[in-house]
């Protein structure tokens, strides 16, 4: 029996239309809007002004505090202002705009594909090496890198490393596309990895979906002590991280405490494969894999792109926007963000543009909650989403907070599931964003 | 077209499942027991089922067009579900107008006085029949021999059910094997035990419901009919007899398992099952009426509301 997380969870179609095809090049665009915020946190401060030359890997914004990351230039060219641009949140916000001029990197940053296995830095060194190159949770999360490496006070102690390689997200394919053309990197990386926190144990989870992914690591993790591959049971949301946690090891993380608590340190596989960038290439992180899918796309493809690119230009990559789209998602269709135009640039956690036509788009009309329970049972996190929306309606903060409303990781698969196509999420994203507030409030 | 596009927050694809969906797939788990009964009750089974269907679904779309005055939702399939339910819960030679009756109080009384579908606190075709059994004793309790391709109404020759057999102290009961093909005296969905579980596996495999109710109300019946089976077995019959019996496995597949009226948690489902099961012995064993699914079902039905309150599902992390 394959494992899985405990509680709840759905499967939706996989639709993983890109899956197995190369990654591609995508072109260096004219022009790139790099905002200064692609990840949790403060965002970074400018460091160059309207008229710098920079180069490709240049750093263009500092890190402002402890969980921040740095910003670099993804082209060589001429800073043409530093103002607001729209991004994914659908807001403006900082970013720094490059008219590119050829494409001249940094002389610090080896453009040599020679594999480097070995790693003879201390673990605070490779730690320094990750915060300079700016990385962040590729999974989407934009997390800084550095913060989740660094011990948190306290005697709780990092046992086990595990590798998010579940990518559950239907459609997405960025992930494996990236496993299958880098393994022997994002292995690297991972022992790197191992080596910055201080574990001699570390596990890839991979779903069961990408079989080509498993046998490929199942060879390559036998070149490296401690490092093993743990196929798992296709479910979403497996790539949650405490969801994930729970199937590879079996614990729970209690609510409100940080994975380390049960001794797990979580890193996504790009992730993993920026790292090795960083650490043994001196490379910032500045393009991704993006996958550029959708039901009526004519070139589902996997790109590797320049961060600050418009996503309009993967679109026409993958065979142009489709006369009848509805709807342009960020990431994937469970938990990305629908962009409100093609000309937001791809940031840090962009793992994926899914195109909608307008009949996906539409949201069937609601009706009264039946009370079947089928979001109770599909919850990952083992709440009640019905009640939560209820509360939330009614703006009964207390209940909402009793029943733990602060838990929900917004993976959606109550709004999935519900047979009155109750916008549950909606509600209860809501309901939380307010009981968070007033708990700091609280605290404060 | 740019300026066409949808925003919406996650997320963006269902799973496509229907409040009809799901009402169509109970209704499919009832078509073998509707064919036994059909079977055994002939005309006086499809003169019951077709008036209860037509009446349930009339009341509630009148009530919603005229007093509500919203969009009918009668093609939810909720209100032809209840008077399949009704129908099944009734003798197969009730005159039409006590039937109508039984209609007008189920949906009417049960359902729309609450709300509609997802607001009603009791289930409403078990209320209807409640309604039906105390205004009508009579008339509810005679049942019709059952009688291959039987072309009576209300003019069959009537007998007594194994329940009013075994409550008068009688112990020449049915066979086994006539009480699983639901050859015995009883009302239209208290038939076939094959055909009832039949259409239970049906309900599991589309997972329109969890195993949780059904197999908690028939556990706790099976325990407590047995150990007084146990303690006396010449004053109560086998667990087996209970089990084929009566509204037993109609109740807890069909009836107990109500969305609206159980709760909603796991834990909670067990908890609440085993009250019907145990309510139902009781009845049943020490009792005046012959049958008490209905009863037990109705009384757990008020009690959902504060399970839920005290049994929540079991949260990540937590003990």
């Amino acid at each position: 029996m394959l494992r899985t997380f405990r509680i709840g969870g759905i499967h939706p179609p996989e639709s993983k239309l890109s899956a197995g095809k190369k990654i591609n090049r995508a072109d260096i665009p004219k022009q790139v809007i790099i905002p200064l915020a692609q990840h949790i946190g403060a965002p970074a401060q400018a460091v160059v002004k309207k008229g710098d030359a920079v180069k490709t890997g240049t750093l263009i914004g500092k890190a402002a505090g402890f969980v921040s990351a740095n910003i670099h230039s993804s082209v060589s060219g001429k800073v043409t202002k530093i103002d607001q641009a729209l991004d994914a949140s659908g807001y403006k916000h900082p970013a720094v705009f490059i008219d590119v001029e050829g494409d001249e990197w940094e002389e610090s940053i080896d453009r040599n594909g020679n594999l480097i296995k070995e790693c003879l830095l201390p673990p605070k060194e490779i730690i320094n090496k990750i915060t300079e190159a700016g990385i962040v949770g590729m999974g989407g999360a934009t997390f800084p890198t550095q913060v989740k490496l660094t011990p948190p006070p306290g005697n709780n102690k990092a046992e086990l490393l595990i590798i998010n390689a579940a990518e559950c997200e239907p459609y997405l394919t960025s992930d494996h596309s990236l496993m299958m053309e880098k393994g022997e990197e994002i292995t690297a990386g991972i022992s790197i990895l191992m080596k910055a926190v201080d574990v001699t144990r570390a596990v890839i989870g991979i779903e069961n979906n990408k079989p080509d992914a498993i046998a490929r690591f199942n060879s390559l993790v036998k070149g490296y002590a401690g490092i093993e591959v743990m196929p798992l049971k296709s479910r979403y949301p497996q790539g949650g991280e405490k969801q994930l946690i729970d199937a590879v090891v079996r614990r729970q993380v209690k609510s409100g405490s940080l994975p380390v608590s049960v001794g797990a340190v979580v890193q996504n596989t790009g992730t993993a494969f920026a790292v090795y960038e960083a650490v043994q290439k001196n490379k910032p992180l500045i393009e991704r894999v993006v996958t550029v899918t959708g039901k009526n796309m004519s070139n589902p493809s996997n790109l590797l792109v320049r961060i600050g690119t418009p996503i309009r230009n993967l679109i026409d990559a993958a065979g142009g926007l489709p006369e009848n789209t509805g709807k342009i998602i960020g990431g994937g269709p469970m938990m990305g963000k629908a962009l409100i135009s093609p000309d937001i640039p791809v940031a840090k956690g962009s793992s994926g543009i899914l195109i909608l036509s307008c009949e996906e788009a539409i949201h069937k009309p609601m009706y009264d909650c039946i009370r079947c329970a089928k979001c109770v049972n599909v919850c990952p996190m083992g709440l009640n989403p019905t009640l939560l929306m209820s509360a939330t309606d009614f703006q009964d903060w207390e209940l909402a907070e009793k029943n733990h409303i602060v838990d929900c990781i917004e993976c959606g698969s109550c709004s999935y599931t519900c047979p009155a196509n109750r916008v549950l999420l909606d509600y209860i994203r809501l309901g939380k964003g307010k009981v968070m507030g007033m708990i700091r409030a609280r605290k404060s | 077209m740019e300026n066409k596009l949808v925003i919406s927050p996650s997320p963006h694809i269902h799973g496509g499942d229907s409040i009809q969906k799901n009402m169509y797939s109970v209704l499919i788990a009832l078509l073998p027991t509707s064919l036994i009964s059909l079977y055994y009750f002939g005309l006086g089974a499809l003169i019951v089922t077709v008036v209860s269907i037509t009446s349930c679904v009339t009341v509630e779309y009148l009530i919603q067009k005229f007093l509500m005055k919203k969009e009918p939702t009668i093609r939810d399939g909720s209100a032809i579900l209840t008077g399949v339910l009704l129908a099944f819960n009734l003798p197969s030679n009730l005159p039409v107008w006590i039937i109508i009756i039984g209609a007008l109080a189920a949906i009417g009384i049960g359902k729309m006085s609450f709300g509609g579908l997802g607001k009603n606190i009791f289930n409403p075709a078990l209320a209807g029949r409640v309604f039906l059994l105390i205004s009508f004793p009579a008339q509810m309790t005679t049942w019709p021999v059952p009688e291959p391709a039987s072309m009576h109404y209300t003019d069959g020759q009537t007998g007594a059910t194994v329940l009013s057999l075994i409550n008068e102290g009688v112990h020449d009961l049915p066979s086994y094997t006539d009480m699983l093909t639901g050859n015995m005296g009883g009302s239209l969905g208290e038939a076939s035990a094959i055909a009832l579980l039949l259409g239970f596996v049906y309900l599991l495999v589309r997972k329109t419901i969890t195993w949780h109710i059904p197999v908690a109300v028939i556990g706790a019946v099976a325990l407590f009919t047995g150990i007084m089976h146990g303690i006396d077995p010449y004053s109560y019959v086998n667990p087996f007899i209970h089990l084929l019996s009566g509204g037993l496995l109609l109740g807890a597949i069909f009836m107990a398992t109500d969305y609206t009226t159980s709760p909603m948690s796991k834990t909670g489902m067990l908890v609440y099952g085993a009250g019907i099961g145990i309510l139902t012995t009781i009845i049943r064993l020490f009792g005046s009426y012959p049958e008490g699914v209905s009863f037990a079902i109705l009384i757990m039905n008020a009690f959902t509301p504060l399970i839920n309150n005290y049994i929540k599902p079991k949260h990540f992390g937590g003990k």
